[in-house]
């Protein structure tokens, strides 16, 4: 009976044990910003790059500056595995510590449609940057959530956009066949409406085919797509689901050079494991491959020739890692924007929230920031959480990413209007009202 | 010496019948409800919202499928897609009625998923055993694919997200981004205190009973005079309405948005787990269960942290389900008859103490 007693002993630890979770800290002299990551589970090729890029965006800033503005910045990781139930108990773990978290990034459109209720009420500014819910954008009914530079459904837009371009102008468009392959998940499904209204504009032929979480198995799908055998292929993968993908477009023998990932689907994990198949795959992003920048230099100068990175030293660069770094730049020009109204102290949610929305990185500030050419400027308002930003689109030579595209503009016009209808629909659900923003300042 | 029977005599039927008929249990049950109605007064947000409102609709959940696998004795691996059905009716009918009362649209939920369950009851009174759980593992993946495929289910949501509306109980906000946790917490408390108490008294009388004669040998049972049709399709109802509620509670309660993700197979893994570590066939096992499957992994996760040891969070997620696996092992080789066993054994030595023979 020995054995029941350990288990007896066991027992009473995890009921004695447990409440030592969640014990608030005291408030902190600096800025605490929860990081909800996932290095494990079938999402970690993806979320594993783009953890590190930001983490070691907040180091160099702590290195190099000594903070913001000479304010640390603080903050804990939490895995979640992509999975809302475990994002929710990192939320609820971590919103208090640390004096109140400044900005929470969910990393996961999933985990965003969780937090959203909650940002207004625990007034924590929730930053879902080029994804979670695309009718957030309309600032007016949503105040509290940011998802520029730009939303899924512009960047479907402008994907279109620069389908009509490789084709010789949009109304070339008419009659060809376009298949968009989706994660079947509030992500996957967001760029949907807008594909479909496009398809009536221009005269497409759309075909929606889903994959199934996590996406190992997608045999029937690309069953479908010989069948149809499409002119352009787009995609809404994560995770392990782009790697099966890319792997049984190259097995049946698809032109690469027109499947093109949205930004979540083309990073370096996913094209690797398909080998030469995947040459010439295109993907869309909203910032440059690579570690031509001189913002990279400084990482290299400040933290990894002092063995002080997050990642290994060949992985800064890659397309996920560069996004963190532009997710932490982000973050912290808001803050900076914050500061420069509220001083330079530990802020609240709700300063930082301020920081947000009046946010405007021109050319100038990001040469400053050594990100010249990296990224597109862009300035958020209180209508405006989007910043509609352009796109670009960059292509696998089976070595690495290269920009094969200039600034595609996203067709405002289209999605704008949609947006505010859904922004009208999803603020009633949660029983929200409109702000002024004429008020607002 | 405190916890002892001597002297107590039964003098009525009603008294020897009572579901607790020891005065110490009584006191002690009375106690822990005081204390579970007092727990918002103490508790922070983070254990309310992320641990003990989960505990208390997984509870309901593990319940449902206890009375169907622990006293009927049919294994069911479709729970998730029957607290899907909960889940998406709920949506649907507080959105048709908005001015219905929350919990009446949680118990017409409850009544929708056990027609449900009572369809996909039907091929067992052909199959049994392992096959009877293949076929319910059709029930759970029919349910998601419909829920994801027909967005009539969603209000033709773009994303496919079903969001809690703001609702109320008695004029209380228990439901959307404004209610309180606390509210949240009692309104999960109460439903699940009723349900316990209804299937306490469920499984004691003719029904139960009869479930579990047909648990035990269902041929010996037919020839005693129990019909196994009615028997087996009203296991399926009652269980499915507790999971239908548990499952409508998930999201207006718990999550507060959710995709047919959230209901994945994982789910109905993770309650039949807790059925089987609480204790088949016990009403405080599902309690038990449910409390040992979610508290570990928080404790696990924890523990390394407040003993000042900082493990980056991968190998950090990847020990505790390392160790939250050996721990079910080791589990089932010393306790097979899971927690609730502990909890009698735990009690016959307090009847003995301080002098054990």
């Amino acid at each position: 009976m020995r054995g029941r007693n350990v288990l007896v002993g066991l027992v009473v630890t995890a009921l004695v044990g447990a409440p030592l979770a969640g014990i608030a800290l005291a408030q902190g002299k600096e800025l605490f910003i929860p990081l909800l990551v996932y290095r494990t589970g079938p999402y970690a090729p993806s979320g594993i790059p783009i953890a590190n890029g930001f983490v070691d965006y907040f180091s160099l800033i702590n290195e190099r500056d000594g903070g913001v503005n000479g304010v640390k910045l603080a903050w804990e990781e939490c895995e979640t595995q992509y999975d809302t139930k475990q994002g929710v108990e990192c939320y609820e773990r971590l919103k208090g510590k640390n004096g109140g978290a400044d900005v929470v990034n969910p990393y996961s459109t999933g985990i965003t449609y969780q937090l959203i209720p909650k940002a207004a009420v625990d007034k924590i500014p929730v930053f879902s940057m080029g994804y979670g819910m695309t009718a957030a954008a309309d600032g007016r009914w949503f105040p509290w959530v940011f998802n520029f530079p730009t939303t899924y459904w512009s960047q479907a837009s402008a994907v279109i956009r620069y389908i009509g371009q490789q084709e010789g102008g949009l109304e070339k468009l008419k009659g060809k066949k376009i298949a968009h392959i989706y994660h079947n998940s509030p992500y996957g499904k967001e760029a949907n409406p807008t594909l479909e209204e496009l398809a009536q504009k221009f005269g497409f032929e759309l075909t929606l085919l889903a994959v199934d979480h996590p996406g190992q198995e997608q045999k029937s799908t690309w069953l479908q797509v010989r069948r149809l055998s499409p002119d352009w292929i787009f995609m809404s993968g994560w995770g392990v689901m782009n790697q099966v993908a890319i792997k049984e477009a190259a097995s049946i023998g698809f032109k690469m050079d027109h499947f093109i990932g949205n930004w979540w689907s083309a990073s370096d994990a996913d094209v690797i494991p398909a080998g030469d198949g995947a040459k010439g795959y295109k993907g869309a992003t909203f910032h440059a491959p690579g570690t031509n920048f001189k913002i990279h230099q400084e990482l290299f100068r400040v933290l990894y020739d002092k063995g002080k990175g997050a990642a290994k030293k060949e992985a800064v660069g890659e397309v996920l890692y560069n996004r963190g770094i532009v997710n932490a730049m982000f973050t912290v020009e808001a803050i900076r924007t914050a500061m420069a109204k509220y001083g330079n102290k530990p802020l609240t949610g709700e300063q930082v929230r301020w920081g947000f929305e009046n946010l405007n990185i021109t050319d100038k500030r990001l040469e400053e920031l050594g990100m010249k050419g990296f990224t597109h400027p862009v300035k958020v308002t209180c209508e405006d959480h989007e910043g509609a930003g352009p796109v670009l689109f960059e292509q696998w030579d089976g070595k690495k990413w290269t920009l094969v595209s200039e600034w595609v503009p996203v067709m405002k016009d289209v999605v704008r209007p949609k947006l505010e209808a859904a922004a009208v629909e999803e603020a009633k659900k949660l029983g929200y009202t409109m702000r002024d923003c004429a008020k607002e300042k | 010496m405190i916890y002892r029977e001597a002297g107590q005599f039964k003098t009525s039927y009603a008294s020897d019948q009572a579901i607790f008929p020891i005065p110490q249990d009584r006191v002690f049950v009375g106690v822990v409800c005081v204390a579970a109605v007092l727990v918002p007064l103490f508790a922070n947000e983070y254990w309310l919202q992320a641990i003990l409102i989960p505990f208390l609709i997984y509870s309901l959940a593990a319940l449902g499928l206890n009375l169907l696998t622990g006293y009927a004795g049919q294994l069911s691996l479709g729970t998730g897609g029957f607290m899907a059905v909960g889940a998406y009716s709920a949506f649907k009918l507080t959105s048709a009625f908005p001015g219905l009362d929350i919990v009446v649209v949680f118990l017409i939920a409850g009544l929708i998923t056990a027609g449900v369950g009572v369809v996909f009851g039907l091929p067992s009174l052909r199959i049994k055993g392992f096959y009877l759980a293949v076929a319910t593992l059709a029930a759970q993946f029919f349910l998601i694919w419909l829920f994801n495929r027909v967005a009539w289910f969603v209000n033709y949501a773009p994303s496919g997200t079903i969001t809690a509306p703001p609702r109320t109980v008695l004029g209380v906000m228990v439901t959307g981004p404004q209610a309180t946790a606390g509210a949240r917490y009692l309104t999960a408390l109460a439903l699940v205190a009723v349900f316990a108490l209804l299937a306490k008294n469920l499984v004691r009388g003719r029904v139960g009973r009869a479930w579990m004669a047909i648990r035990d040998r269902d041929i010996a049972a037919e020839i005693i005079g129990i019909r196994p049709l009615r028997t087996k399709l009203l296991a399926f109802a009652v269980s499915s309405f507790y999971c239908g509620v548990a499952g409508a509670e998930f999201v207006f309660l718990y999550l507060g948005s959710a995709e047919t993700l959230a209901f994945d197979i994982a789910l109905s893994f993770l309650v039949l787990f807790m059925v089987i570590i609480g204790g088949l066939g016990s009403i405080l096992g599902s309690f038990l269960g449910a409390g040992f499957i979610l508290l570990v992994p928080v404790f696990l996760t924890n523990a390394p942290r407040a003993v000042g040891i900082d493990l980056p969070v991968a190998l950090a997620k990847q020990l505790e389900v390392m160790v939250f696996g050996a721990l079910i092992i080791f589990f089932l080789i010393a306790e097979p008859s899971g927690l609730a066993r502990l909890w009698q054994i735990a009690k016959e030595k307090l009847r003995l103490w301080p002098f054990p023979h």
